[in-house]
């Protein structure tokens, strides 16, 4: 079955908590996220979601050089920065869309929708 | 022999007209790829260019079409999969919902209309696929319908092909639930196509009626998928009855002819004729407890409205005020808002309309026709200078020369 990947972004400096203005949105978020997870195990679309530390808590590696290069923070320098995310496994796009509408709600952000490579199409670019 | 050659030319362009949407969309869904069909169908029409008028027409044009085209997919697929047997699933399309016998009619072209139109392209992309794929036009056609590069319109249809597939995008009938609003997204595109044809905004042409005239043919197949559909018939009743007063529109020296000032006489009595006959079936329908008019009816309304006034003068306004006031329930758009607020201005007088559009101001003050609207009340206040000064910002606007050759005329016409 298709898999998914839906993102969720959030400002790159949050407030105490997090992309939330008050404790109790929070809050409210999480236990709506919650229940939306659980639906999604229930009818066998999830196949992983989590939420990430801040953006300003990463730190970038590029090792194509002799010795790994370490530098503090993102690698995109953007307002916004993914602030989790989730994995899913949808029939097609319209059951996708559906279900980010609902995650949407329930996590209070914005969903990016984005198809991971099938096994078919990675070696259709193996294999011209 | 010469027989031939003209019989075969007429049929392949008929058939271009009738086949070409269910020759792709059947092909679609055989093959599950919307490149293998669009590819399959444009070959299938080439072999027919070569052969009908040589060997005359077959005696099944459609039959012939098909069997051709299946072939020649086939052809392909079977040259694709000895290079790769399993790259083909990649690009499959699908539909694994259980068959709804409650639905619409699975019509395949059906299926392509939404898959086309779908929400999760960009609307430029779904104009241009919808064209391609349902229209049957070139790429190049299409390119120069928009003034775009024909390099860069392949790219964009290319594009959205490669995200239909990549995306898993079905090739379905929406279900029950959303396909009011997916339909609604569907006659937002075949309307643009429209409106590009006939409120061009740039280019030489005032008018570009193969955007119209494929458009309306648009119209047609989605009401013959869908016959019960009132916003489906309001559409094709809208374009038919703006479509009837298209020669009257523009005059012989390229300037636009506003309707007060149209020769009714030159409009098409048989296509308002039969935009009326569609617009009494959907006042039928309401009255027998059908769903209450959505904007086409009610905007096909108001055109039938001016297409029944024997002169400009019988217009009944009234009814155009009314039907403006429904609309803009709907859609309270400033534009909407406009429009009533200029059929207001001849039931009330220039000032009460004035004062109507002076409020859309903030909104408006980029758009046009806005500034046309309020020259022409102005001019008929006898604010000549405010009218003027208007009047150039209408032609600062717009990029259309008919428009603003019409625009112009009026200005230099206010006395001092």
């Amino acid at each position: 079955m298709p898999r998914y990947l839906l993102s969720v972004f959030g400002p790159a400096e949050p407030t105490e908590f997090g992309s939330y203005p008050t404790r109790e949105d929070m809050l409210e978020a999480f236990a709506d996220t919650g229940a939306f997870n659980d639906r999604l195990q229930r009818e066998g679309h999830f196949v992983f979601a989590d939420g990430l530390e801040p953006a300003s808590t990463a730190t970038t590696v590029d090792g194509q050089g002799d010795r790994p290069a370490f530098t503090d923070g993102p690698y995109l320098e953007t307002k916004e920065h993914l602030g989790g995310f989730w994995v899913i496994e949808a029939g097609d796009l319209d059951v996708a869309l559906a279900l980010a509408a609902e995650a949407s709600r329930a996590c209070r952000g914005v969903v990016e929708v984005r198809p991971f490579r099938s096994a078919e199409s990675v070696e259709a670019l193996v294999e011209p | 022999m010469t027989d031939h050659t003209a019989a075969g030319a007429q049929a392949i362009t008929r058939a271009h007209h009738e086949e070409w949407a269910r020759l792709v969309a059947g092909l679609a869904r055989r093959f599950g790829d919307l490149d293998v069909a669009e590819e399959a169908a444009a070959e299938a029409f080439a072999a027919a260019a070569q052969r009908w008028p040589r060997d005359g027409v077959p005696p099944n044009p459609g039959g012939w079409l098909t069997t051709t085209a299946t072939r020649k997919a086939i052809d392909r697929l079977r040259r694709e999969s000895q290079r790769d047997a399993r790259h083909q699933a990649a690009l499959m399309l699908h539909d694994d919902t259980p068959a709804e016998p409650t639905g619409p009619v699975q019509d395949d072209r059906l299926r392509l209309v939404f898959t086309c139109c779908h929400p999760a392209l960009a609307l430029e992309a779904r104009v241009a696929l919808t064209l391609r794929l349902l229209g049957g036009l070139t790429v190049a056609e299409i390119a120069r319908a928009f003034l775009v590069q024909e390099t860069a319109m392949a790219r964009r249809i290319t594009r959205a092909k490669a995200k239909i597939a990549a995306a898993h995008i079905p090739y379905r009938v929406p279900s029950a639930a959303d396909i009011e609003e997916r339909l609604a997204g569907v006659l937002a595109v075949v309307f643009l196509v429209f409106n590009e044809g006939y409120l061009t905004g740039e280019g030489e042409d005032p008018l570009r009626v193969d955007l119209t005239d494929e458009a309306i043919r648009l119209g047609r197949l989605l009401r013959a998928l869908l016959p019960d559909d009132g916003e489906v018939a309001g559409l094709l009743a809208l374009m038919l009855l703006t479509d009837a007063r298209r020669s009257a529109r523009v005059s012989r020296t390229g300037e636009l002819v506003t309707l007060d000032e149209q020769d009714r006489g030159a409009w098409d009595p048989v296509l308002v004729a039969e935009g009326t006959a569609l617009l009494r079936e959907r006042i039928d329908a309401v009255a027998a407890g059908g769903a209450p008019p959505g904007r086409y009816q009610l905007l096909a309304a108001i055109n039938a409205v001016h297409t029944a006034a024997p002169t400009a003068r019988d217009t009944e306004w009234s009814h155009i005020v009314a039907l403006y006031g429904r609309l803009a329930r709907i859609d309270p758009s400033p534009i909407v808002r406009l429009n009533r607020a200029v059929a207001l201005a001849e039931v009330d007088g220039p000032a009460v309309g004035l004062a109507e559009v002076d409020r859309l101001t903030g909104d408006l003050d980029g758009y046009h026709p806005f500034h046309a609207a309020r020259a022409d009340l102005l001019r008929r206040l006898g604010r000549s200078g405010e009218s003027r000064a208007a009047y150039d910002r209408a032609i600062g606007l717009t990029g259309n020369a008919a428009e603003q050759a019409y625009l112009t005329r009026r200005r230099d016409q206010l006395g001092g």
